[in-house]
């Protein structure tokens, strides 16, 4: 991630350090430090602060990133929603990580399912390459969307992992994000502005209403660009990624790291004769609730791995969404939850093996729990 | 140093009226007379509270020079990202104008809620200018005490009651902290004193750096008092040392005013509703405190004037 920054050059950087995302911060203040990029480096007190410079830099006109994880990005929370009201296109490296209490470094989605209202655009990483993907796709999409991105990638798991990658030529990368043009900024001394003005009963709503169709609108842009990406590097993204999910009876739905462990079980079940798939989902939000309900439209049963829990005495943040966007299309189908992982517990290839084994004797009428702990210790 | 006719004469609508402030109020003074000083080539960052409530009623702004709010405790840190980015673009070859950076809080965004953010920026080093306007209290959601408020002050989160006489701590002596981070330049300075406030905002402009001015600023609001009185209120803080005027440029401290005759700060408090039962003959004792507190200080003040190094004067590039 702090490669793609690198070679995104931008023109501000507003970070604190923190477990699992330090490294993000500290080897971009080494590039810093060498001299590598144009950025100003702001090494801020807090995370709050580190947004808040980042909302500055934006608003005065510049292309700006930060990096976070866990309780920092907790307590950017506040500024969160302000980036995002503010139409800034601010671009965060996530780095999951659960949340206290109890304090833990490890990964959970908890963090990043804890802000997926406050309007910014969220995209997975399955692997190393994508979290260095996404990050330089992000810059574009929060550029043409005017919405804040965060890319986030597996604590530990990703972000402390060997893996190998392929990297873009800096000039290639430098071409395809472009140069940031916006319209009004508070650098532009000839024509003031006001930012972050008062709304009160009469305009917040219509303010509001803005946000929101833009986001449902960046839904094509994420689209598009990962289509273009796709054209000029060889690896296209979408919205989620399909794997043999086509002829499948059963499939999981999972975000992060996790598909990548997941699409070995699935190739292992389909050598054995047994039609199983998954749906890896890159983009949280906006929630593509159409295509998905689309993509699982054929299937018979699903079960969906949350790496974070709702606590509302319901299914997880992802089973909820994918709930909704299944009885929008009327699809009534054998739906199991699967939280797992919490605090960085270890999901492995038997675990999701198991899952797959459930959705087959659910399918010959084996009752199930609609909500299972996976690994826990009951 | 210009005078008043000359800078009213280009500047003198940046912060325009128009705005929403109470008749009378002391903070939109501040903001027009920072503004007639620093010019049109400066960027406003304003912490959420009076003067940002007043002054950017969509669609409708008084400030004419580029102007952003973000939230409450973070002013000092949205300035600092903006004053970062015009280093990033002036390093870039991209940017070559000069610019001033004006962040504007309240006591409740500075003392208080926004120090963190205040004291990192200013640790960082950041070409910022930080205007307190402190109005003893957190005037915008009604009066309430903060860490700026006198002690006996009547609020509405530290009431006068049967048994309680307003707020028992004293305030936070945040001019002190600023200059305990060793800052070029830390000023006290009032509303109320048109000359005083624009020669400091002009020398702070001048300096490379962090810079921090607290600003007293009378709240015929929360004081309580009649609106035509807020210069005098600001004047008479003064004259009785309640809020000494200074400056520590570098370290070195210098008292702007002295006044030839101190003046009692009964004469100061009698004229607010919030100190009205300290002149109850049964709160003499707690008035006769407060009067040996604000002496306290004033000796200490004189004090630090006088020891400072006459040579050999550390400066802070």
């Amino acid at each position: 991630m702090a490669e793609a920054m690198r070679q995104i050059n931008p023109d501000v950087v507003a970070a604190y350090p923190i477990t699992p995302a330090t490294e993000v911060v500290q080897i971009f203040a080494g590039f810093v430090a060498d001299g590598l990029v144009d950025t100003e480096f702001v090494p801020v007190e807090s995370e709050h602060s580190a947004m808040s410079a980042c909302i500055g830099a934006s608003a005065a006109g510049g292309r700006t990133i930060t990096g976070t994880s866990s309780q920092g990005l907790a307590l950017m929370a506040e500024m969160l929603y302000i980036a995002a009201g503010l139409r800034l296109p601010i671009v965060l490296a996530d780095v999951n990580r659960a949340l206290s209490s109890p304090i833990n470094i490890h990964c959970d989605h908890s963090d990043t399912m804890m802000v997926k209202d406050a309007g910014w655009i969220q995209i997975f990483s399955e692997n190393v390459q994508e979290a260095y993907d996404n990050m330089i796709q992000a810059i574009k999409i929060a550029e043409t969307a005017r919405l804040p991105v965060i890319v986030t990638t597996d604590g530990f798991i990703i972000s402390h992992g060997m893996e190998r990658m392929e990297i873009i030529d800096d000039q290639e990368v430098k071409k395809f994000v472009g140069e940031y043009k916006p319209e009004y900024y508070l650098l532009k001394l000839d024509k003031p502005i006001t930012v972050g003005a008062l709304d009160l009963t009469d305009y917040y709503f219509e303010h509001k209403r803005q946000e929101i169709e833009a986001m449902r609108d960046s839904k094509s842009i994420i689209v598009d660009v990962g289509k273009d990406f796709g054209n000029k590097f060889g690896r296209p993204y979408d919205l989620f990624e399909r794997y043999q999910l086509d002829d499948a009876d059963c499939a999981i739905v999972a975000m992060g790291s996790t598909a990548g462990t997941a699409k070995v079980v699935v190739d292992d079940l389909r050598s054995k004769g047994l039609k199983v798939g998954l749906l890896k989902q890159r983009v949280f939000r906006p929630f593509p609730k159409e295509e998905l309900a689309e993509a699982l439209k054929g299937l018979k049963a699903i079960a969906v791995m949350d790496r974070s829990d709702s606590m509302n005495g319901q299914e997880g943040p992802l089973c909820l969404e994918i709930k909704a966007a299944l009885f929008d299309k009327g699809l009534n189908k054998i739906l199991l939850n699967y939280i797992y992982g919490l605090g960085g517990r270890e999901i492995k290839l038997d675990d999701i093996e198991g899952i797959y084994r459930d959705l087959i004797e659910s399918l010959k009428g084996k009752k199930l729990d609609k909500i299972i702990y996976l690994g826990v210790r009951e | 140093m210009a005078n008043l006719k000359d800078l009213a004469k280009g500047n003198k609508d940046l912060f325009t009226g128009g705005h929403r402030a109470c008749a009378g109020c002391g903070a939109a003074m501040i903001a027009k007379q920072v503004l007639m000083v620093a010019g049109p080539n400066t960027v406003v960052a304003n912490a959420t509270g009076c003067l940002e409530v007043v002054s950017t009623i969509f669609p409708y702004t008084a400030w004419n020079v580029p102007f952003i709010h973000s939230a409450f405790e973070n002013a000092a840190a949205t300035i600092s990202g903006v004053e970062a980015l015009y280093k990033s673009w002036t390093r870039q070859g991209k940017y070559d104008k000069k610019v001033n950076f004006i962040a504007f809080g309240g006591d409740g965004g500075t003392y208080d809620i926004g120090l963190q953010s205040l004291s990192g920026a200013v640790e960082r080093g950041h070409n910022i200018l930080y205007v307190c306007y402190n109005n003893e209290a957190y005037m915008n959601t009604g009066v309430q005490r903060s860490g700026a408020t006198p002690k006996g002050a009547d609020t509405t989160t530290a009431p006068v009651g049967k048994v309680k006489q307003g707020k028992e701590q004293l305030r936070k002596d945040l001019t002190e902290i600023m200059v305990a981070h060793k800052m070029p330049y830390v000023a006290q300075s009032i509303a109320g004193n048109w000359r005083d406030l624009t020669s400091k905002v002009e020398k702070a402009l001048s300096m490379e750096g962090p810079k921090f001015i607290n600003v007293f600023q009378p709240c015929r609001l929360g004081w309580s008092y009649d609106p035509e009185l807020t210069c005098e209120m600001g004047r008479l803080a003064a004259e009785s040392c309640v809020w000494p005027l200074f400056e520590v440029v570098n370290g070195v401290y210098k008292i702007t005013y002295k006044p030839k005759e101190k003046k009692p700060i009964a004469e100061w408090i009698k004229l607010q509703g919030r100190f009205r039962h300290l002149l109850k003959p049964e709160n003499k004792p707690l008035l006769d405190e407060i009067q040996a507190i604000t002496d306290k200080h004033w000796e200490e003040l004189l004090k630090k004037e006088n020891s400072n190094p006459q040579q050999n004067q550390v400066k802070v590039t």
